[in-house]
């Protein structure tokens, strides 16, 4: 087992290398960056006291030296100007569009995030796996065909469309501003009770419209696996051992169909930040996905290569929890034997 | 309790259970059928009755209504199932329970118990063994947790687990095939049922095994004076361990009564033909086993084999094959266990004739048919092909001569459905090895594959059905018609019957008999079954934990069995005849399949090989040490 965790630990930290370098080449492939481009455009004003903080940031964050060395100097294994100072120290650069460390720009962003994505992925569970057991207990009945019918809408439904209806009727109706993560009064305040009040009622909103389209998707796909385990020989067993069919379910064959969903948590982190970018710009949902989107049309390499390298991480420890979670539910896997 | 103290008491008492007029329905999308039309028969307490017939006359689905686990297409539309069973108060008609009722629910496991034919697929691969048995008591009987497990261990012990204890925590992964059986019958058996339905019990397990399996349910009928519904298709099961036999046939009864009259007077011509199909090891040299259809064709008369050089000698020779496994350890730190699984293995296949290669699971048999395939690299030996060109290395072939051996050697697989692909229509796949080797035009090939299908007495119409639409035994033909379309010499049968009904095994053992005698086929056999390769095989190589213990002309081998393990497993196969049954006391250890364990002058101690000694003109038996010592 430890063997086990360091030899994945290892190809971790070596895909997180390359990835690191994929990120940075390709941010870095389109000619010129930031702070050239807002030089020439502060040459064109004749500002110079800017021009000059502009060409100390260059020389600061090394951007004239060679791609190769400012990789490494991000990454932290060659000293830059400042001595070592990269990710590998916890130092994620320079923000220039905002003109504010990385830090500070991404700080509060990074937790909503996590927030609004754990509650749609909890969201996704618990309305769609109950779902799932009625169609596919009940296959070709007509509650299957309603919650199929259903799901299909949801899938072809594009989110940020249902997110447009829902900020327009909520408020031409009930009057509720749903943009956001909390009312724009809590902007800048700490974090106490009224606030988080607000940020609840807030997020429910967010949270159906973006896991409404992978609500269906798993409905689809837990209804499948259940489908083909119902058929197998241990569920008549336990059938025929005289347990009810509903204990039987949950016991044997929904347990057997949850292994994919398992290996699936790695990918579905990245993709839930990155999916939901269209809709967090609808309702103007502070989250990291907006602030990825213009980092990179501007390119602001620290900010957009420090958001890649976060959801890279994110994916990472995902693969390694499902893994990890996969060996403690299935014995076949921890003993590394039978079919 | 007292059974069978006067045999006629017995028969006077109500029967445990009596079906009377049973109909079960299918309702599918492509019509209605009726599966079970009118079934009346008793089981009478503490007897065994058998159900015998091929897989579709209906035997399983009147199990599957008894404890109403019919799947959602069927339904029970007519007749009664009385179970009189002395803990209830009164007889109930399960027919006229709900499925899912309370009353079902508590007959269900806890009266009536079922044991599968698949042990491998009929326990969860994600819960222990101990969760799994413990279970059925605590649905049934008011017992707490630690009790409940209390008497698993005892059930495991008496069905014959070495260590009950640890057993409690196993995943059925991790135990063999026998295990696996044993434990769901302990399952089946812990909350002390008056009728157990065994499905096919035996079927997926070695001959050995079978023996000890069958004979474990019949002492544990005699403990607990249980009542025993056995399924099965095979008659030499039937004939040792029944009572009373019913003989089922497309939903209905052909012909019912005791043991006795059933196996010295059949009566209906159903029946009769089901025994001939049966190959049994007391059969005449040149005598052919009647199918119950007889494969039709036209072609294989006319056809002979394409004109070409024959070798001198044998045209495949094994010699010296080793071959080593490294397993992973199961623990955390384990180190990785080597197991040899081919020990310096010789066999000679000679032009036109048939080696049967014979063994239970395990014994290396599969990977000695890879090796040849050259799916697999040896670790030390080699295999030399003949062509008429003098034998070569098959192993160091390259470029055209390889190709020219994949053509040669052809392979046909066990399982009927999974080698099929099924998005592959019969034309494409029966095309396939043609396009892959570049023969002949569209047209040529057309003809070719009408030729073939015509050879294994396939319809030309089914060219453009896909494999689904076909049965077991005409997609095992489809299979070898598939391996001779590029005209071999050689087939590879690994366990090519293994998976069909009596019936259709007698059709497709019969075709291969056929086929070769027309195109003068090498044939190398691989089987378990003893009796179908007595019918098939010229010559017998008997393998054990791979090592060939014996090797002799089918004759000298079936008359003069000199290795322990040989005799084990020709005592081991039920024998359709009731007046030479099974010697259940002989097979009770596990002594025979371990040569360490083999007496003297057998007995290999771990690390050495023995060696091949002749006793008489090509009967060979592996030897221990001591003997080749005494030689020298």
């Amino acid at each position: 087992m430890i063997r086990f965790l360091l030899r994945r630990l290892f190809t971790m930290a070596v895909t997180l290398v390359i990835i690191s370098a994929l990120v940075f080449f390709i941010i870095k492939l389109p000619p010129g960056d930031f702070l050239s481009n807002l030089i020439y455009e502060l040459r064109a004003q004749n500002d110079n006291a800017s021009i000059t903080k502009a060409e100390f940031l260059i020389k600061q964050y090394a951007l004239d030296r060679p791609a190769w060395e400012q990789y490494l100097i991000w990454i932290g294994v060659i000293p830059g100007p400042n001595g070592f100072s990269g990710l590998l120290q916890g130092d994620w650069g320079w923000s220039f569009e905002y003109d504010k460390p990385v830090a500070d720009v991404v700080g509060d962003a990074l937790w909503l995030t996590l927030l609004v994505n754990l509650a749609v992925v909890i969201f996704i569970h618990i309305v769609s796996i109950p779902i799932a057991i009625y169609s596919a207990t009940r296959q070709y009945s007509i509650g299957d065909y309603l919650a199929t019918f259903i799901g299909y809408i949801g899938l072809a439904t594009p989110s940020f469309l249902l997110a447009l209806i829902l900020l327009y009727y909520l408020n031409r109706w009930f009057g509720v501003s749903i943009g956001g993560l909390y009312d724009a009064k809590f902007a800048g305040e700490p974090w106490d009770w009224p606030k988080i009040q607000s940020f609840l009622a807030h997020l429910i909103v967010p949270t159906i419209v973006i896991g409404l389209a992978g609500t269906a998707s798993m409905i689809r796909r837990m209804r499948a696996n259940l489908l083909d385990e119902l058929g197998r020989q241990y569920y008549v067993t336990a059938k025929a051992k005289g347990l009810g069919p509903t204990k039987a379910l949950l016991k044997y064959p929904f347990r057997m169909s949850l292994n994919p969903f398992i290996a699936d948590i790695g990918n579905l982190l990245p993709h839930l930040v990155s999916g939901s970018v269209l809709v967090s710009l609808v309702l103007s949902l502070p989250t990291v996905g907006p602030i990825l989107l213009s980092a990179l049309k501007n390119q602001d390499q620290f900010l957009a290569g420090f958001i890649l390298m976060f959801v890279a991480v994110l994916t990472v420890v995902g693969m390694l929890i499902s893994d990890l979670l996969l060996a403690w539910i299935d014995p076949r896997i921890r003993m590394g034997g039978g079919r | 309790m007292r059974y069978d103290e006067n045999p006629l008491e017995t028969l006077m008492e109500a029967p445990l259970l009596s079906i009377r007029q049973l109909t079960v329905d299918f309702h599918t999308d492509t019509g209605d059928f009726r599966a079970v039309d009118g079934l009346t028969f008793d089981i009478p307490k503490g007897r065994t009755v058998a159900l015998v017939g091929e897989s579709g006359s209906g035997k399983s689905v009147t199990a599957q209504a008894i404890l109403q686990i019919l799947s959602k297409k069927a339904r029970i539309t007519g007749g009664s199932i009385i179970f009189n069973d002395p803990a209830l108060q009164a007889p109930v008609d399960i027919a006229a329970l709900k499925p899912e009722g309370e009353a079902m629910h508590l007959l269900r496991g806890g009266r009536i118990a079922m044991i599968f034919q698949e042990p491998m697929t009929s326990l969860s691969p994600l819960h222990t063994i101990g969760d799994q048995i413990s279970e059925a008591l605590l649905i049934h009987a008011d017992v707490s947790k630690d009790e409940a497990l209390q008497r698993t261990m005892e059930v495991l012990a008496r069905v014959g687990f070495p260590d009950p204890k640890r057993a409690l925590r196993t995943y059925p992964f991790e135990l063999s095939g026998g295990l696996r059986q044993r434990a769901m019958i302990a399952m089946a058996l812990i909350t002390r049922p008056s009728l157990l339905i065994a499905d096919e019990p035996t079927t997926a397990l070695d001959v050995t095994t079978q023996a000890q399996i069958l004979d474990l349910i019949k002492e544990l009928q005699a403990e607990t004076g249980m009542s025993v519904l056995l399924i099965t298709h095979d008659l030499g099961v039937v004939a040792n361990v029944a009572d009373d036999v019913v003989v089922m046939y497309r939903g209905r009864i052909m012909e019912a009564g005791s043991r006795e009259e059933i196996f010295r007077h059949a009566q209906h011509p159903y029946l009769q033909a089901l025994m001939r199909a049966v190959p049994r090891f007391a059969m005449a040299e040149n005598e052919r086993l009647t199918p119950i259809r007889e494969v039709k064709s036209a072609t294989l008369a006319r056809v002979h084999a394409p004109e070409r050089p024959q070798p001198q000698g044998p045209i495949l020779k094994a010699e010296g094959l080793t071959k080593c496994f490294t397993l992973r350890s199961g623990r955390l730190f384990g180190k990785p266990r080597m197991i040899r699984a081919v020990n310096e293995v010789d066999l000679e296949l000679p032009t036109g004739k048939t080696l049967g290669l014979v063994g239970e699971s395990g014994c290396g048999k599969t990977t000695v048919s890879k090796m040849i395939m050259r799916a697999l690299e040896p670790d030390a030996g080699r295999v030399l092909f003949d062509d008429g060109t003098g034998p070569r290395d098959v192993h160091r072939l390259e470029g055209e001569d390889l190709t020219d051996y994949r053509r040669s050697v052809q392979f046909i697989f066990q399982d009927p459905f999974s080698s099929l692909n099924p998005r592959m229509t019969v034309y494409e796949t029966l095309t396939e090895p043609l396009r892959i080797h570049n023969i002949g035009t569209p047209d040529e090939r057309y003809q070719r594959v009408k030729q073939l299908l015509d050879m294994v007495g396939l319809d030309q119409r089914s060219l453009r059905r896909y494999p689904h639409s076909f049965s077991g035994g005409q997609r095992q033909r489809l299979g070898i018609a598939r391996a001779l379309a590029l005209e071999p010499r050689v087939l590879l049968c690994d366990e090519p019957v293994s998976a069909l009904d009596v019936s259709v095994q007698a059709q497709v053992l019969n075709l291969l008999k056929d086929l070769q005698s027309a195109l003068g086929l090498s044939y190398l056999f691989v089987s378990h079954n003893l009796a179908v390769v007595d019918y098939i095989a010229d010559t017998i190589a008997v393998m054990c934990r791979g090592y060939i213990v014996e090797e002799a002309p089918k004759s000298s081998l079936f008359r003069n069995p000199v290795h322990p393990y040989t005799q084990a497993l020709l005592a081991a196969v039920p024998d359709p005849d009731i007046d030479r049954p099974l010697d259940f006391a002989k097979l009770r250890t596990d002594r025979f399949s371990n040569p360490a364990e083999w007496p003297e002058p057998f007995r290999i101690p771990d690390g050495e090989f023995g060696v091949m000694k002749e006793i008489e003109p090509g009967h060979k038996i592996r030897m221990g040490r001591v003997t080749t010592q005494e030689a020298a």
